[in-house]
């Protein structure tokens, strides 16, 4: 079954065209990883995706309902997706079981001893139990990005999107939060990943997709993208990131 | 003379002159007669009880219930001047203009000649605490809702995001996610503006106030009429400085706790 169908997605900022055709499949259960330049689109991919940015043309697809159709109930949709940012963007006024709760209590709805049950379900699942009465700026990264892993989790999504959610982490932290990522997928959660963490999408992804302005230069599984790339830019990417003393670019 | 040798000998003639003001002043001044015209015990206990009973409690009054109503209206102007909606952007920008531009002074005198002249029979609930409450909210609202304004653009862009990914509708996220945060960056700011309304409540003479309505500039002003003798002005001046130098310093101290937080 296919979870996310995008189908010659078009966006552009004023006069910059930054998707220029995006035509890509996440099945159901399935982890696509997106890997590519920066500035090339991918976080406008995955904005568009749930609906954070208006696509200009094309359209999205999440699990047979058509998001993208002018009346879609937003809200609703959003809802389905669960969203991972790079900066993590914890909600700084409320603690962490508050950050797990608050959507889960006006937007579904749930009651207070059932949000709170979600959460320390999800909390313990990620490794964070132990800082529910915490503020998420006594927090580390490694810590806020789990937490923002189950925050998504609570809301319980059909599908995860994750835009590099380890780029804004120290290195040494930067395990803990893929080990979590490397569980849901084995969980069978579908995921759409953004990473430059090429290890990770060598052994977790089922697809991987390589961005080049704006457009799907080539995709396929990770053992051929990464592993036997066949075109160009591919290969001159990947060449970039995997070069050891380039690695920090 | 080595350049600091001549700095020390500047520093040092810096000193003299101001402890030759000082003395001028103090030799100068008829200290018996400014004793008997600004500290005249008899006189000071002419203004008491009433100075606390009525001109202190009605300037809090007047000051907390316009507050309040600046508060609530100017929250509600800074959210429709950052809509998406044109013309509330067009109506909040002119309201915050205006009011911002307008001596408190000349909103009062609307207030009291104005109104009543072009809706006669017009009438504010609590008679004139209701009127002051709106005609200083009035112009309370207009710097508030500035302020309002910039904390809440000062609440990053991703908490935004974030709520919206989870579901929550533009409204629900404002009250439950932005407002909040909104609310803790501009509490300083917020209690520079208490300090800046206790102060202008004294325009409230200008609609004209009773024995019972009167605050404190206007009690002491009438009180130093009165006996020909400025102590009950002293007497409200310190008043004055007893609330707004402890709220001054809780600001300041504000300010230093979310310097150092960032
Ligand atoms: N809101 C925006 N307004 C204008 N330009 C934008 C906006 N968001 C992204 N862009 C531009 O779109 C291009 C692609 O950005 P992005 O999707 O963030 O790339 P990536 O995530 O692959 O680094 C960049 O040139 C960026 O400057
Ligand atoms: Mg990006």
């Amino acid at each position: 079954m296919t979870a996310v169908e995008i189908v010659d997605l078009h966006k552009s900022f004023g006069d910059l065209e930054v998707l220029r055709g995006i035509s890509a499949s996440v099945a159901t259960g399935e982890v696509v990883c997106v890997i590519g330049p920066s500035g090339s689109g991918k976080s406008t991919l995955l904005r568009c995706v749930n609906l954070l940015e208006q696509p200009n043309s094309g359209k999205i697809v999440v699990n047979g309902v058509e998001i993208t159709d002018r009346d879609c109930d937003i809200d609703g949709a959003r809802r389905r997706l669960g969203m991972v940012f790079q900066q993590f963007n914890l909600f700084q006024h409320l603690t962490v079981l508050d950050n797990l709760t608050i959507a889960q209590r006006k937007v579904l709805r749930r009651d207070k001893a059932e949000a709170e049950r979600v959460a320390m379900d999800n909390l313990t699942k990620v490794g964070v139990a132990d800082k529910v009465r915490s503020y998420p700026a006594q927090l580390s990264g490694g810590q806020q990005q789990r937490v923002a892993i189950a925050r998504a989790l609570s809301m319980g999504p059909e599908v995860m999107l994750f835009d590099e959610p380890t780029s804004a982490l120290d290195p040494e932290l930067v395990g803990e939060v893929l080990g979590v990522m490397r569980q849901l997928a084995d969980e069978g959660m579908t995921m759409l990943v953004v990473t430059h963490e090429m290890q990770f999408a060598r052994e977790v992804a089922d697809k991987v997709l390589f961005m080049d302005g704006g457009v799907v230069v080539e995709q396929g599984p990770p053992d051929q993208v990464i592993g036997a790339p066949q075109h160009e830019r591919t290969k001159t990417f990947l060449a970039r990131v995997l070069d050891p003393i380039h690695r920090t670019e | 003379m080595s350049p600091r040798k001549r700095q020390q000998f500047v520093r040092g003639g810096q000193y003299v002159v101001f402890a030759a003001v000082v003395l001028l002043v103090v030799f100068a001044a008829d200290w018996s007669s400014l004793r008997q015209n600004f500290a005249n015990l008899d006189v000071a206990g002419q203004a008491f009880p009433e100075l606390i009973t009525i001109a202190l409690k009605n300037t809090v009054i007047y000051t907390l219930s316009a507050y309040v109503v600046g508060f609530v209206l100017g929250l509600l102007v800074a959210l429709m001047r950052l809509s998406s909606i044109a013309v509330y952007r067009a109506v909040a920008l002119a309201y915050i203009e205006v009011f911002r531009g307008l001596p408190a002074l000349v909103v009062f005198l609307i207030f009291g000649f104005g109104l009543p002249v072009a809706f006669p029979g017009l009438t504010f609930p609590f008679d004139q605490y209701g009127t002051v409450a709106v005609a200083l909210g009035l112009v309370a609202a207009a710097y508030m809702a500035e302020t309002f304004r910039a904390g809440i653009q000062a609440v990053p862009r991703g908490q935004m995001e974030a709520a919206r990914s989870l579901g929550m509708s533009h409204t629900r996220a404002m009250v439950s996610i932005i407002i909040p945060q909104a609310l803790r960056i501009v509490i300083p700011p917020l209690t520079n503006e208490l300090i800046l309304l206790f102060k202008d409540s004294s325009l409230v003479f200008v609609l004209g106030v009773t024995s019972l309505t009167t605050e404190l500039s206007k009690f002491g002003g009438d009180l130093a009429t009165e006996h020909a003798n400025s102590t009950p002005l002293v007497l409200a001046g310190a008043t004055y400085l007893v609330i707004t130098l402890p709220l001054g310093y809780v600001v300041r101290r504000l300010e230093a706790k979310q310097r150092k937080a960032r």
